[in-house]
């Protein structure tokens, strides 16, 4: 059993025992569970394939498209995310309980973790460096438009900001605003233009060059 | 507790640093890390508010200088250690001590994917009514747990409105520790950027954060 309170006077010594280089610790301990039967290296594997090639943005992206040409998979969407991505199928670690927020002319939806890293790993897949890095996590609650500023969007002041701090198990994805110009597009090309960023609010989607001109 | 973890709010960190074109993981070292926590077999005590505790107390020098898939590697270890199934020398050696027997439950290859579809709920029936409506000014608690708590510190003491309901949830606070879920509303509160960074922050933004009843008191 783990010893319980005062718990914050053992845990840190354990946690500075470790040797230096993170590629021989990781080595030395997958060898060591693997000797012990704790873990079966090709399970290693097969997690690592499934975050590497299956689980990615597309699925969050495919969602999206989905919603800009149904509306009533929006509606679903917006009123119980949970239960219309659950039919979809993309539940699961990490994407438990889901809150879609819908980006529009007026208002900006930006999703942080201040806490840890907390991100919809069932819809986006693995959360990119900066979004776990200290930066990001200190200084998007406080100052969000200059961080937003820094991913290159520039948000006039009549764009109401709101930043959605993950400190609970509800995880959540941005809607962001469907591009001008993209009417003849199917939901699979609108689906190749949405990316990661404008789903977590750092980024709008682009319309593609040729609809731009 | 009031860590290094809690960084709403703090300045020094730096720009924020998008990499183009990232890659999933940086080194096959995170990938093998991340295939761990996944594959490998947990002590039953370490659910997931006792793992982000367990992260929350990597000395502040090492949580600052540790990249991510390392806090991983470092908590894990943490864990083996406090269940004692693993030791110290162990660890540093890769080897299993003598007299150790081999268990035979880890998870198969074939079993991951079913496993990253399995939903681990979190909602749980509370039998008290909310003591909160929708649209309510609450008062985030102003409290300094020492142990694992979801309140982040830029909040304690600040008045939001209350704007989404969410039925009752397990509470971290609790259930880190090893003493039950005790589960409790669960509510989104919205708080101005004015009230939480004063006259200087923009007048029209906000801040949404999830909060357990038990983190707010009506204002």
């Amino acid at each position: 059993m783990l010893k319980d309170h005062p718990h914050h006077h053992d845990h840190p010594r354990a946690h500075s025992e470790v040797p230096s280089d993170p590629a021989l610790r990781t080595k030395t301990l997958e060898s060591l569970l693997t000797e012990k039967g704790l873990v079966d290296p090709a399970a290693i594997d097969a997690w690592v394939d499934a975050y590497e090639k299956k689980i990615g943005p597309r699925r969050g992206a495919a969602i999206v498209a989905r919603a800009w040409v149904d509306p009533a998979f929006k509606a679903r969407l917006l009123s119980d995310a949970t239960g219309t991505i659950e039919t979809v199928g993309f539940l699961g670690r990490e994407a438990q309980h889901v809150v879609v927020l819908e980006n529009t002319p007026a208002i900006h939806n930006l999703v942080v973790c201040t806490l840890c890293s907390c991100y919809p790993w069932g819809l986006l897949g693995l959360p990119p460096r900066w979004y776990k890095a200290a930066p990001y996590r200190a200084r998007s609650v406080m100052d969000p438009r200059r961080v937003l500023a820094e991913f290159g969007l520039a948000l006039g002041e009549e764009v109401e900001v709101r930043v959605w701090d993950s400190t609970a198990e509800i995880r959540y994805l941005v809607l962001p605003e469907r591009p001008a110009g993209t009417d003849g597009l199917s939901e699979a090309e609108l689906a190749a233009l949405v990316t990661r960023d404008a789903m977590i609010g750092v980024a709008k989607v682009e319309a593609p060059k040729e609809a731009k001109a | 507790m009031n860590g290094v973890h809690d960084m709403g709010g703090m300045h020094g960190h730096g720009p924020v640093a998008p990499e183009k074109g990232e890659p999933v993981f940086h080194a096959r070292w995170e990938a093998r890390m991340l295939g761990i926590r996944r594959g490998a077999t947990f002590p039953s005590e370490v659910n997931i508010d006792r793992w982000r505790h367990i992260r929350e107390l990597i000395p502040p020098h090492l949580y600052l200088s540790r990249s991510y898939y390392d806090h991983w590697y470092m908590s894990y270890v943490a864990a083996l250690l406090q269940s004692g199934w693993a030791t110290a020398e162990e660890i540093k050696s890769g080897h299993a001590g003598s007299g150790t027997a081999k268990r035979n439950d880890a998870m198969r290859p074939d079993q991951a994917w079913e496993s990253q579809k399995t939903r681990g709920v979190f909602t749980r029936a509370v039998e008290t009514p909310p003591l909160f409506a929708m649209g309510q000014r609450v008062r985030a608690r102003n409290i300094n747990p020492s142990g694992h708590t979801r309140l982040p510190r830029y909040v304690r003491g600040r008045v939001g409105i209350v704007g989404r309901h969410h039925g009752g949830h397990v509470l971290p606070d609790s259930n880190a520790h090893g003493k039950g879920e005790a589960p409790e509303h669960l509510y989104t509160v919205a708080f101005s950027m004015q009230e939480l960074w004063g006259a200087e922050a923009s007048p029209h933004d906000e801040i949404c954060a999830d909060l357990w009843e038990s983190y707010l008191e009506p204002a």
